[in-house]
């Protein structure tokens, strides 16, 4: 019993949940972190990299490798023009609605059963892996990596985790560079950053952008993870978790939304798996707590610790505190 | 401060008298918000090299005139050449690299950024930072360098240095002015345009901000700013602009402005028939 716990947290932990989200929360933290833009939608930039991916392979039959590109490149560039445009010579929270409009726009036009053809609707697109899985160097029925992983999970896991450094260290690179600094002086005064020169727009796209591109990453992986796109996949929630990642590791910080993603991951995944055991085993007691409150309950455990976290360390696990600080002069 | 005076002996003390040298000109600009005329100039002219005051009483419209100036707010109608170009229409970034770069009332120190950091951000022209050029230091990191260099020796200049690592949230209000100011000659522009440089700086900071403020002109540049403070506009500036309900009402050396009628009656209203002692503005 206590193996299973601990190999389904180590599961939230590493696995591809926390891959995905630790995507999303990077380009998040790009947006809100570094250049203080409020994205709300960054579920509709995973969506636009897996439709971008999956419409290109199955409705238009391009190659898995076009799809690759349109998906992480085409569609959330798109995006970002599109949302960015009109929003981003406003106060910042106009880019806030305007991105949380747009995420359940684009997910209920998805749904939209006279788009069958095109995408799927509710059912979502499928089938547009194979090129992937078949570079693979794991056996797909053999068990990995102290049999956590089914060998397609650990395929994914492995470009997962590699793709995650990548983008880790694109950030770093970029944060750290002459470019990162302005984009910290928008985040801190976007007039006193014009008054000295720099173009705020520019720079503000730029920022969309990238933070878009690097969450349509991580919709993409979800969608050759779980080897389908459907609208489903990228409600309001997908994006709160994004938040939650970023909050839990310290936003403005490099390495705080991956491991806030597997914190969040793995305590949800500790958990489920120790409340249903415990539900199974009688350890809980029905008029405590029955199998099916399982899932809303762990959401709960996650709550308060969120809370805990903003009373005790409101900056994150790798945020500065004297920084955070500076808010209250 | 006389040799500088001299070059303005033979211009005459009136509202939108022509100067010798203009670097900055302003025509015909409006600007209203609502049914208030905020700003209404008909020709204002600041002489090249030195020091202008812009002042009057609260709600002259002198920020707002000073945001037109400097294209932080667009006119309703009227003309802005600088150096002889035209600032029509031209982005407010964009003004910064044509040389004329600002501080604000309220002063815009960026907080959860290093002095060093505030430092450097006023650099123009650099290769880093592009987005692509970024990625890559050994395209920037010479330039970089330099550019430090430059902001420790200006931060040496304005006694700074000794904070240089520490977040501008930290700073008192009066370094942090100093800072903006030293942050905008890393732009290196050839006009200072400061909007209130003294408001809510302790006197023992005022004596240092003035005297950098006059070595600024040591250095050619040019110097536009708004304030309250009398004593630092008879102590500091060639040339003082009075403007009151929008309007430029007068102008002319420092010692002569006081005894002004004009400026006179706007300050204190028509009826009051002793020369101006601003000594208990502010």
């Amino acid at each position: 019993m206590l193996a299973g716990i601990l190999t389904d947290t180590i599961r939230g932990l590493i696995g591809d949940q926390a891959i995905y989200f630790a995507l999303a929360a990077i380009g998040l933290n790009i947006h809100f972190g570094y250049t203080g833009l409020l994205n709300f939608g960054q579920a509709v930039f995973m969506a636009a990299g897996a439709y971008g991916l999956s419409m290109t392979v199955v409705t238009f039959g391009g190659s898995f490798w076009v799809g690759l590109f349109v998906g992480a490149f085409v569609f959330p560039v798109i995006l970002a023009l599109v949302l960015g445009i009109p929003t981003l010579r406003l106060r910042a929270d106009y880019l806030a609605m305007v991105t949380i409009a747009t995420a359940e726009i684009f997910r209920l036009i998805a749904r939209t059963p006279g788009l069958d053809k095109w995408t799927g609707s509710s059912d979502g697109l499928s089938g547009f892996a194979r090129d992937f899985y078949d570079l693979s160097p794991f056996e797909p029925r053999q068990r990995y990596l102290f049999n956590l992983f089914q060998g397609n999970q650990m395929w994914v896991f492995v470009v997962g985790w590699i793709t995650v450094g990548l983008m880790l260290l694109l950030t770093y690179l970029l944060i750290n560079s002459p470019w990162g600094r302005v984009l910290k002086a928008i985040r801190e005064d976007e007039d006193a950053a014009r008054s000295l020169g720099k173009n705020a727009f520019t720079y503000k796209m730029q920022a969309l952008i990238l933070g878009g591109v690097i969450g349509a990453i991580g919709g993409m992986i979800r969608a050759i993870g779980t080897q389908s796109a459907q609208p489903d996949n990228f409600i309001t929630d997908v994006t709160f978790f994004a938040w939650v990642a970023v909050i839990l590791g310290g936003a403005g910080t490099i390495f705080g939304p991956v491991i806030g993603s597997m914190m969040l991951w793995c305590v949800l995944a500790f958990a489920d798996t120790a409340m249903r055991q415990g539900v199974s085993s009688g350890a809980l007691p029905d008029w405590l707590l029955t199998g099916t409150q399982v899932g809303q309950v762990r959401f709960m455990l996650v709550g308060s610790l969120l809370i805990f976290l903003a009373w005790r360390r409101p900056q994150g696990i790798f945020g500065n505190k004297e920084e955070m600080a500076l808010d209250d002069r | 401060m006389t040799a500088d005076t001299d070059v303005l002996a033979g211009v005459s003390p009136t509202p939108g008298s022509k100067k010798p040298d203009p670097i900055l000109i302003a025509t015909g600009v409006s600007r209203s918000f609502g049914g208030l005329k905020a700003v209404d100039v008909e020709h204002v002219e600041i002489q090249r090299g030195l020091i202008t005051a812009l002042i009057g009483p609260n709600g002259a419209g002198k920020t707002t005139f000073f945001n037109l100036l400097t294209n932080f707010d667009e006119p309703d109608s009227g003309d802005r050449t600088f150096e002889g170009k035209s600032l029509n229409g031209v982005a407010a970034y964009k003004v910064a690299n044509l040389g004329m770069v600002r501080t604000f009332q309220l002063t815009k120190a960026l907080s959860k950024m290093t002095v060093l950091e505030n430092m450097k951000l006023g650099a123009t022209g650099q290769k880093g930072e592009s987005m692509f050029r970024a990625i890559f230091p050994f395209l920037w990191r010479d330039q970089d360098n330099e550019i430090e260099s430059a902001a420790d020796s200006l931060l040496a200049r304005f006694k700074m240095d000794h904070m240089r690592e520490e977040f501008a949230g930290t700073l008192s209000g009066g370094q942090r002015k100093l800072l903006e100011m030293a942050r905008a000659l890393m732009v290196k522009p050839k006009m200072v345009m400061l909007d209130e440089p003294m408001a809510g700086v302790n006197p023992a900071l005022k004596q240092s901000l003035l005297d950098h403020i006059k070595g600024l002109k040591a250095d050619g540049m040019t110097v536009l700013f708004v304030e309250h403070d009398m004593d630092m506009v008879q102590e500091i500036s060639d040339w003082v602009i009075v403007m009151a309900e929008g309007r430029i009402i007068a102008e002319g050396p420092p010692k002569s402005i006081s005894e002004n009628e004009a400026v006179v009656s706007a300050y204190l209203g028509s009826h009051h028939d002793a020369p101006l002692d601003f000594g208990d503005d502010e």
